[in-house]
């Protein structure tokens, strides 16, 4: 059983992230980390290479050089190859450019299974997999809470906003596991030595077979326009409860007819 | 501009956010179109008229009675191509989400996402996109078409306009691909009354209840307000509620008319998710929980004291 697993590289959640008000990109030159949901997608990986016994699990990033650094920490959590899709061509790609450049290094591997974390910690960017699975032209089921694997088969509990779904689908396949699905291990010490062993491997733009024009500003269809401060609430009011509070928030809500 | 809109199902209804999201296209002028995928649809197709859809396109196909994405992008697809839409717009949720990347990978289209508002500004569509937990709005835009937008959940209202829809039945053509994932068991409504993206009043709790009965009397008053339930991903993550009502940046984001929160300290994972409410009232004992931050009417106080006071005084105004 071959797994991939796509992570990316997000700013440390204390790390008080900003976009550059020049290139109205994400200044990704603060403090980052190994995105925490992919993490999980990881962690999930390892322990259905540690349920079958055998197999393998690849890391792939698509990033700039510096995140080399997360796309090594998911090597030292346990992942036992990485790829790095790396190139100045892919600066600023949108959704489809991601998942154009992606499915491409994807498909070298050929994986029975690829798993991503749901959301980007930065964009809260939350629909990769179906991309990726749509070039990839495989089955796709995010939201996963649980995953199990028999005969050539992947079965995922999907969290929904109605409840859970049960839904089946014959590998190879793209999972998106949910942050309900495990906690995520720490890489060890041993890890983090045996991890500058492991293949590191680099593609650019060229190594994907894939023209500069299919990616980065060029093959993206979207757009930052501008910034703006968030919009303000408003005179907000405050109760010091004396035991009329209920009263008061009552009289409050009629004023405003929410009764 | 000619505007598509994915109109999403559950349980022999239109969900209210996608039909927030057709109103809205209908403000935006020009004559806007809809699209049902579906299995036992037909009759919905007819509805979306009452939004604003002047033409209702109805895919109807067992293979969709399942509320999977890879179908709907195929079916989509085919509509974009024959009716020559630029413009195709859907309301968040875990299905139409997939659908609109499916689909933006299948056109290589440009999808803006998590967008709280659409505009036309001179003559070119602009969505608004809060960034980095909401501590920035940004404004983006399109440079190809067709151009695909996510609205995020709860942002725009159904509004009746009283109109009629043309249907029309579309053929459905599946990629191969697409059928391979099946569904073999259904969700089931884990609790009675309102599900909390449709309500207008909410009643929300956190680790400030203190134990998980005390959920008992956030029930009662959302039963008085004629309202839903929901919890913070902490008292979720620790059993305390279903995960169905948890609200937040795992969550779900909802914009009630009144949004009530009983002893949420308001972290940025629950502001994310709860932040576009109308009047937001918070009561907690920390004067100095974040939440007051941005809450309408913030009440430092015990909810254990407050809530059940609060119920009896709306059960005798409400008559």
């Amino acid at each position: 059983m071959k797994v991939a697993v796509c992570v990316k590289e997000v700013p440390e959640a204390s790390a008080r992230a900003r976009i550059d008000p020049g290139t109205l990109r994400l200044d990704r030159s603060g403090t980052a980390a190994l995105n925490p949901f992919d993490a999980q997608a990881l962690e999930e990986a390892l322990r259905i290479k540690e349920r079958t016994g055998d197999g393998e699990v690849v890391a792939l990033m698509m990033a700039p050089p510096r995140a080399a650094d997360s796309l090594r920490k998911a090597l030292a959590i346990g992942a036992d190859r990485a790829v790095h899709v790396v190139d100045d061509a892919l600066a600023g790609s949108d959704l489809v450019a991601t998942a154009r450049a992606l499915a491409r290094a994807l498909e070298r591997e050929e994986a029975d299974l690829v798993l991503l974390g749901q959301q980007g910690g930065d964009s809260d960017g939350a629909v990769l997999w179906s991309a990726l699975a749509d070039v990839l032209r495989l089955p796709v089921v995010s939201q996963a809470a649980s995953l199990e694997l028999e005969d050539g088969k992947v079965t995922v509990k999907r969290q929904t906003e109605y409840g859970y779904d049960v839904i089946e689908a014959p590998l190879p396949a793209v999972v998106a596991v949910s942050d309900a699905i495990n906690e995520p291990r720490y890489p060890s010490l041993k890890g983090i030595m045996g991890a500058k062993k492991k293949p590191f491997e680099t593609l650019g733009v060229g190594d994907l077979g894939l023209a500069v024009e299919e990616v980065g500003e060029a093959g993206s269809r979207t757009q930052v326009l501008a910034l703006a401060d968030p919009p303000s609430r408003g005179e907000s009011v405050r109760i010091e409860d004396d035991g009329s509070a209920a009263e008061k928030i009552v009289d409050y809500l009629a004023d405003r007819k929410l009764l | 501009m000619a505007t598509l809109v994915f109109l999403e199902d559950h349980e022999g209804e239109l969900v209210k956010g996608s039909l927030g999201v057709l109103s809205k296209a209908a403000q935006l002028g020009d004559e806007v179109a809809a699209v049902v995928a579906g299995s036992g649809v037909e009759e919905l197709g007819a509805q979306a008229g009452r939004y604003g859809a002047a033409k209702v396109f109805v895919a109807e196909d067992p293979v969709l009675g399942a509320p999977l994405p890879q179908p709907r992008v195929d079916v989509l697809a085919k509509v974009i191509a024959d009716g020559g839409f630029d413009t195709v717009l859907f309301g968040a949720s875990v299905l139409s989400a997939d659908v609109a990347a499916g689909l933006a990978a299948r056109l290589g289209a440009g999808l803006n996402w998590d967008l709280v508002d659409l505009e036309l500004r001179d003559g070119q569509l602009v969505g608004k996109r809060p960034a980095l937990q909401d501590s920035v709005f940004v404004d983006v835009g399109w440079t190809g078409k067709p151009r695909l937008a996510l609205v995020r959940s709860g942002t725009f209202e159904p509004v009746e306009s009283g109109g009629e829809a043309e249907v029309e039945k579309v053929a459905v053509e599946l990629e191969d691909f697409s059928t391979k994932a099946v569904m073999v068991e259904r969700a089931h409504a884990e609790s009675e009354g309102p599900s909390i993206e449709d309500a207008e009043v909410i009643v929300a709790g956190g680790r400030g209840l203190g134990e998980p009965d005390k959920f008992a009397l956030l029930e009662e008053l959302a039963k008085a307000l004629g309202g839903a339930v929901a919890a913070t991903r902490a008292v979720v993550d620790a059993g305390w509620y279903p995960y169905a009502t948890q609200v937040g940046q795992t969550g779900k984001t909802v914009a009630p008319k009144l949004y009530l929160a009983c002893g949420i300290s308001g972290a940025i994972q629950h502001k994310v998710g709860m932040q576009a409410s109308g009047t937001i009232v918070a009561i907690n004992k920390d004067p100095n929980a974040p939440i007051f931050e941005y809450a309408d009417v913030g009440v430092v106080g015990d909810l254990h004291e407050i809530v059940p006071k609060l119920t009896e005084l709306v059960r005798e105004r409400r008559g």
